[in-house]
């Protein structure tokens, strides 16, 4: 029997980085999608060479879910997105229900693009709105505005598409309740079938967390407050249903590839920096892209054979030595408990042959007493209020050393 | 067997108001006597450590022993012994006059006499030390030299028409100090073949060696082999080296007789043995009678000091230890404490004393520490007639067995430009002064005396001090005794819970202002929790003042990291490392700077 494994492709361009991006992808300037740019043929040539480097041990696994996530992947020339996905075929076996995403930018979709990727199997797309707010999205360096995301949500449904994410954030510079319910209303207007809900984190490094002027213009805890007490309510009274802590999805609609990440499954990671998990063991490639390069390039020339290449792969990765069983028991719990159905403790013994309550019973004890954990019937999983302080109880399923 | 010539000595110190050009001149006097040469100086030879040379004073008394040739072809040997600038160190400094005949006074040529000079002043006057004044500093735009000599004259009474004019910094007239020293300094006149009597001025510790002791000979001679004993703590020791200062390093020699300055190594391990003031002689000749002097040195401020990691516990321990073998004045036991575990309830003579042994258990030792409160020792006199010295708040006794409670008060003596005598004043009102006098030193500068509270002064009195004069004040204090005070506790309860680390014991009219004040601090320094905090100020069960910490309503990763679980990861055991880091009362966790933050309650 063929084991579940999903795939995730990065695509590390984007026309302009947003002030608050902390995601590896680099600028590329407006005309990207339409030189012929040297960078991006040697990326997507990298890209397929890394993907055909598993070909020796693609039969052992059917492909669940694949997402192409970025940057920007709809920055990339119609044609490009058909090579990556052909390659994949070529070296995968893909289930006939799988979940194929795209991840896209309102102002860099088209039709033609569109429609490609729906000859091409992809039946999912996400859009990163994040708000519909003109001044907003200015502020943090988005380069659309409301109308051309409507204009590319149309576009993608005329394609066929039936399974749109759409992206908002809470908790942007100068945001008020009220422009942030408005951001809700207009989404919900167009009924996407999934919506992932973040808030603004301002990460180290980023231009925003240097900018005094945004950060001392982003909203009271209270009103931030408000506004994530309001996503939950107004989405779910839409009929969305809440399965994880930032995502919400009709019946039926939840993103099977994140619920990947969540519940421990194999996944494998191409491109630029791209995590994987594969084999029991977690590693991420280079993030320094002349690297990245130089040596799958290269090593192509080299090494006709993919075991080779994948072995000079290995050299430019990052490996995380520690994936141990205490490690992967703690990930399956602090990603498992983000889903509001919660940690079976029955799937957790299938899993690492050992009880919950006797790794976690007092943690477990300890939250169900703080009022942020229930247990039903060995069913684990996080209260309303365990949701909103969530840091506080994930944070002590790490085991002590 | 000839001992050195006494005559061809001379055992002097500098001192001087602080900045006006103490070490300069004593560099300037080592480079002169030619035993360094100006690319082997060290900017500053004397103040060897670290520390010292960040915070530009001397903590530790040094000496050097340096060779003159005078005008008049007779070669002389020069001990100079370099006195530690600061009021906590007033003891170490009247030992190491002690063992001087003679003191340099720098006076700044532009700033005159200020409170600290005169304090040194009578200080070595009150040892009978010769004292030779020199005006530095002549080649400012302001130095006004005919105005000072004339202050020296008329305020400390001493001859200084003839004192050398000079500037240290640029290496003016500074031939003529030296020609004055050998004329006006007296030599030393000890009987070297009585009986052996040495002052110990100073003691360090060094691994190789064991203690160093560094003494001053005034009769008789020590040398290898010599059983000695101190007197005051009756420790015995057969001599393993003698010898003399080099600039910056130890030079052997085969004795030390009457009038000369040196160290002596004998394999003593603790540095308690060989305390400061006490006497060396040899044990199987001992003198008549101990110098005179002879002080155990007199913690006054008191702190606790606990490792942030309860794991350091014995590291803290041993790096205690290894400061008080160069520290006699440091004492310290250990302690407990609800809040912080084990720790140390720590004596030091000031709080600079204090800071600096904190810098150099995080600096030297990498520790990571929490300080209490710093208190003074108080006196509880209870119902029952006993007397308690106090020196944690902690350990105070039930209020109903208690009669009434004394607080050490300092005689202080306040220098200060005229034009702020009225803002000074009113520092010394705050700080419960007792106004005593104010003498015009001359038109322009005022002496204010006041009896304070000694706890009114260990925290920022300084820096009230400095900025409510604009600098122009300087301040200089000892201890005058126990005064019978309204004393209280505060303490601070978290979420109903007494915190003991964060308990003092302050004036009963203060009280209510500290109180909300610490409130107000914890109040931000304690994060959110699950559950409402109230933090109360209370004496006895009264609550004076009360904050609250609002619930956490939020703490919740929302965001999209993708296949990225390490991020996520770290993030979280980052969350779990600050808990860690926490001291857990009750259920509320405290953040170790929360402790620190109540020390400085008047910064804003």
């Amino acid at each position: 029997m063929r084991k579940n494994l999903s795939l995730y492709v990065h695509i590390p361009f984007c026309v302009k980085k947003c002030i608050y991006c902390d995601f590896l992808s680099f600028e590329a300037g407006q005309d990207f999608c339409r030189l012929p740019g040297n960078e991006r043929k040697q990326y997507l040539h990298a890209l397929c060479m890394e993907i055909m480097s598993y070909r020796s041990v693609s039969d052992r696994y059917m492909i669940n879910t694949v997402f192409i996530g970025g940057g920007t992947p709809s920055i990339l020339m119609p044609g490009d997105i058909s090579l990556i996905m052909a390659t994949i075929r070529s070296v995968f076996k893909l289930r006939p229900d799988a979940e194929i995403t795209i991840e896209v930018n309102p102002g860099t979709l088209d039709a033609e693009k569109a429609e490609e990727y729906i000859r091409l199997g992809i039946n999912r797309i996400s859009i990163g709105l994040q708000s519909v707010h003109e001044e907003e999205l200015r502020m943090l360096g988005r380069i659309h505005n409301y109308d051309q995301f409507m204009a590319s949500f149309q576009t993608a449904r005329e394609a066929g598409f039936h399974n749109i994410n759409v992206d908002i954030m809470s908790a942007l510079p100068k945001q008020t309740i009220h422009s942030y319910l408005e951001t809700i209303e207009k989404v919900l207007k167009c009924s996407p079938e999934h919506i992932s809900a973040y808030s603004l984190m301002v990460e180290a490094g980023t231009p925003l967390s240097e900018d005094e002027e945004l950060i001392a213009a982003l909203p009271e805890e209270d009103a931030e407050r408000k506004m994530y007490e309001a996503t939950g309510i107004l989405l779910q009274a839409a009929g969305y249903r809440r399965y994880e802590i930032s995502n919400y999805a009709k019946e039926g609609y939840a993103c099977r590839h994140n619920i990947v990440y969540w519940s421990l499954g194999e996944y494998l990671g191409f491109g630029l920096g791209a995590a994987s998990f594969f084999e029991g063991r977690r590693f991420s490639n280079t993030r320094d892209l002349l690297l990245y390069l130089h040596t799958v390039c290269d090593g192509a020339v080299k090494e006709q054979r993919p075991e080779a290449l994948r072995r000079l792969l290995q050299k430019i990765q990052i490996r995380d030595e520690d994936v141990n069983t205490e490690r992967l028991m703690e990930e399956y719990m602090f990603l498992g408990l983000r889903m509001m159905k919660g940690v079976s403790a029955e799937d957790f013994y299938t899993y690492f042959g050992h009880s919950l309550y006797e790794v976690y019973g007092e943690v477990i004890k300890r939250h169900i007493r703080t009022g942020l954990l229930l247990d039903e019937g060995g069913i684990v999983r996080l209260t309303d209020r365990g949701i909103d302080v969530s840091n506080v109880v994930l944070s002590d399923f790490l085991l002590d050393p | 067997m000839a001992h050195l010539d006494q005559k061809r000595i001379r055992n002097f110190c500098i001192i001087a108001h602080i900045d006006h050009g103490k070490s300069t001149l004593a560099d300037r006097i080592i480079e002169k006597t030619g035993l360094l040469t100006r690319r082997e100086m060290q900017d500053q030879v004397l103040d060897n450590m670290d520390l010292e040379r960040e915070r530009g004073i001397t903590i530790k008394a040094q000496s050097v022993r340096i060779v003159y040739t005078a005008k008049n072809g007779e070669e002389y040997i020069f001990n100079l012994i370099d006195t530690p600038g600061h009021v906590d160190f007033n003891y170490e400094v009247s030992r190491s006059l002690a063992a001087c005949e003679g003191a340099v006074l720098v006076v700044d040529a532009a700033q005159g006499i200020e409170a600290q000079t005169l304090a040194n002043v009578y200080l070595a006057i009150d040892h009978n030390l010769e004292v030779m004044p020199v005006i530095n500093k002549i080649d400012l735009p302001s130095a006004d030299p005919d105005r000072v000599v004339n202050e020296i004259e008329d305020v400390i009474g001493i001859e200084a028409m003839d004192a050398p004019r000079i500037s240290a910094k640029n290496g003016i007239n500074i031939e003529e100090v030296l020609e004055q020293i050998v004329e006006k300094i007296p030599a030393p006149s000890g009987d070297a073949d009585a009986p052996l009597k040495a002052l110990i001025f100073d003691s360090l510790y060094d691994s190789y060696k064991g203690v160093i002791i560094f003494c001053r000979i005034f009769d008789g001679y020590v040398k290898k082999g010599t059983n000695i004993r101190m007197l005051a703590t009756g420790a015995t020791a057969e001599v393993v080296e003698t010898g003399t200062f080099g600039a910056g390093r130890f030079v052997p020699c085969e004795e030390l007789s009457a009038g000369m300055v040196g160290y002596i190594t004998a394999s003593l391990k603790n540095v308690k043995d060989t305390t400061v003031g006490d006497t060396v002689t040899d044990a199987d000749r001992p003198c008549a009678e101990a110098l005179p002097g002879y002080k155990k040195a007199q913690p006054m401020v008191f702190c606790g000091m606990y490792p942030s990691d309860g794991a350091r516990y014995p590291d803290l321990r041993d790096a205690l230890e290894k400061l008080q073998l160069n520290d006699a004045a440091l004492s310290f036991e250990p302690e407990t404490s609800v809040a912080l575990g084990f720790g140390f309830r720590c004596g030091f003579l000031g709080l600079l004393h204090l800071e600096i042994v904190q810098e150099r258990l995080e600096r030297e030792f990498n520790l990571d520490l929490v300080t209490t409160a710093p208190g003074v020792v108080y006196r509880v006199h209870t119902t029952d007639g006993a007397v308690i010295e106090l020196t944690n708040p902690s350990n105070l006794p039930d209020p109903s067995s208690i009669d009434y409670m004394e607080e050490p008060f300092v005689s202080a003596e306040i220098m200060v430009v005229t034009d702020y005598v009225g803002a000074i004043m009113q520092l010394c009102q705050e700080r419960r002064g007792i106004y005593k006098s104010m003498e015009y030193m001359e038109a322009t500068r005022a002496l204010l005396k006041y009896d304070l509270p000694l706890n009114e002064i260990i925290y920022d009195f300084f820096d009230a001090l400095k900025s409510r004069s604009r600098g122009y004040a300087s301040f200089d204090y000892e201890m005058k005794g126990y005064v019978r005070s309204e004393l209280v506790k505060l303490d601070i309860l978290i979420n109903r819970e007494e915190v003991d680390a964060l308990s003092f014991i302050l004036h009963k009219d203060t009280a209510y202002e500290r109180g909300r004040k610490m409130c107000e601090k914890l109040k931000g320094e304690i994060p959110r929790h699950l559950f409402e905090i109230p933090i109360q100020a209370a004496i006895g069960n009264k609550v004076i003042a009360r904050e609250t910490i609002k619930a956490m309503r939020k703490d919740v990763l929302a965001k999209c990291y993708g296949g990225d679980i390490t991020r996520k990861r770290k993030l979280l055991e980052k969350q779990k490392e600050g808990k860690k880091r926490m001291r857990q009362i009750g259920n509320v966790e405290i953040p170790q700077k929360a402790f620190m933050s109540v020390l400085k309650l008047d910064e804003e």
